[in-house]
């Protein structure tokens, strides 16, 4: 195919806090389920001086791939692979030579393999042993949640990972979008992945003063940052004309992709670089600010994301802001990084479809520096013609997505 | 000057984004341009120097409302270093 095509959605998959499919995640985040916990994870976790995580409970690698699979597989390419398979199932697409050659895999990590990375370096530095796993690079290198579903599912055409910390699947499913759109390719599997609740990276995040002690409560006054989260989500894109001709289920379509770089500060979101982000996203789309409806938030949680998050929305949206349903689904499944962006993509698409906005949870009152509408606590039914999700990462990397209401 | 005050006012000094050559106890921190990636670094610099644990969220806490001055840096890491050997 060529030319310039609609790309719509036809699979979907999540592994998280919430549930281990897309569907139990979407009952759950409608719920207003928290899948925040004790961090568990890592050995010597009571060592920690952060003690709660959203984790993805009870996941028995066992159940989803043999051994001998298994021993290639860091935490986040499995949770990478389950979830595309679930994608790919519910598209229904079979891959035969010529349509695999003509897929990309296109995956969002914003740390790969830290259990692979924290074991070996336990093995070195603690116990002092002189040797590793022997697949320890091929298992930590951060494509290798885009090589294991290349593998797995018989993925032949571009397959690359995309590293932007927070926004990382954001960027991942954007690139895949206009890949798909552009002709490009005819199909891609793409979303994000993260492992990232080891001991050293909370270490890590510990040191940046910015995580919360117990509960996340974006753009609630009260709030005192973020929670770390895990899991992946993956979705299959593919024009409109194949998905019809094929008389395949359409989830949704993705209409826009910005994309903005801040030039200023490290850590400090930058009110600018949201804005232009925003503002690139609506000129893909063709659309104005007055045809959305609701907004998936970046919504970490801490003091400085939500409050710039709040004035962007009124720079980006004008009076309109007032009227939009915004909810952060952090507050219900953390922040898993270089997954969250695509997690956050499958709530704002169920949304869409179903015409419901998720809440925002943990909410306790107003903070006058977050003056919106962000959907408290309980899920509100809406008509959703269009929808946004916000990515903002540290280094200043700006992600943001356009869906549509298929019709 | 107390021995705590001397290594706080080095490592602020370290931090500071004005041209001022000395940094005294009744300098505001704000005066000194720290931001808050700066006080992290700050907070790092202290607890690793003195070994102790400052309690301090980005969320919650702003250095620069509940610390003014280097002074008052240098008297609540006097008093955690006390406590440390009480």
């Amino acid at each position: 195919m060529t030319g310039v095509h609609r790309v719509v959605v036809t699979g979907l998959g999540a592994v998280s806090p919430l549930g281990h499919t897309a569907a139990s995640y979407w009952e759950n985040l409608k719920l207003g389920k928290s899948g925040l916990g004790p961090i568990t994870l890592p050995p010597a976790a009571e060592e920690l001086t952060q003690k709660v995580a959203a984790e993805v409970k009870d996941f028995e690698p066992l159940k989803h791939f043999a051994e001998r699979q298994l021993s290639t597989l860091d935490r986040v390419s499995q949770f990478a692979v389950v979830a595309a398979r679930e994608a790919i199932v519910q598209s229904g697409l079979a891959f035969d030579m010529a349509l695999s050659a003509r897929t990309a895999t296109i995956v969002g990590t914003g740390v790969g393999g830290q259990t692979t990375l924290d074991e070996s370096f336990r093995r070195v530095y603690l116990e002092k042993r002189t040797r590793v796993f022997p697949l320890t690079i091929p298992k930590l290198m951060a494509n290798a949640p885009a090589s294991q579903i290349s593998m797995d599912c018989g993925l032949r055409g571009p397959a690359f990972a995309v590293a932007s910390a927070c926004a990382s699947a954001t960027h991942a499913i954007g690139i895949a979008f206009h890949m798909v759109r552009g002709g490009l390719v005819d199909c891609a599997v793409t979303g994000g992945a993260e492992a990232c609740i080891t001991f050293g990276t909370v270490r890590g995040w510990e040191a940046m003063r910015v995580m919360a002690p117990d509960i996340c409560r974006p753009f609630s006054k009260g709030r005192m940052g973020l929670v770390l989260g895990e899991g992946a989500a993956m979705m299959v894109l593919e024009p409109l004309e194949r998905a019809q001709a094929r008389g395949a289920t359409i989830l949704g379509e993705i209409v826009g992709f910005g994309m903005s770089a801040d030039a200023a500060d490290l850590t400090a979101p930058d009110l600018g670089g949201m804005v232009r982000a925003m503002q690139a996203a609506f000129d893909d789309a063709r659309l104005g600010p007055a045809d959305i409806q609701y907004i998936n938030a970046h919504g970490t949680g801490t003091a400085a994301n939500d409050e710039t998050e709040t004035k962007a929305l009124h720079e980006a949206f004008g009076p309109h802001a007032k009227t939009l349903a915004i909810s952060s689904t952090k507050s219900m499944i953390g922040h898993a990084l270089g997954a969250a962006g695509a997690l956050e993509l499958v709530a704002t698409l169920l949304a869409v479809r179903d015409g419901i906005a998720p809440p925002t949870i943990g909410y306790i009152e107003p903070d006058p520096a977050c003056d919106l509408d962000y959907v408290p606590n309980k899920a509100r039914a809406l008509a959703i013609e269009a929808a946004v999700s916000n990515s903002f990462a540290f280094g200043g990397l700006n992600a943001v997505l356009v869906v549509k209401r298929f019709s | 000057m107390s021995d705590v005050a001397g290594d706080v006012i080095a490592i602020i000094a370290k931090k500071k984004r004005v041209d001022k050559p000395t940094v005294d106890l009744s300098d505001k921190l704000l005066d000194l341009g720290l931001e808050s990636l700066d006080a992290v670094e700050m907070i790092f610099d202290l607890e690793e120097k003195f070994d102790i644990q400052i309690p301090y969220n980005a969320n919650t806490n702003n250095p620069r409302t509940e610390f003014e001055t280097v002074g008052d840096v240098v008297a609540a890491v006097e008093k955690l270093v006390a406590q440390k050997t009480s």
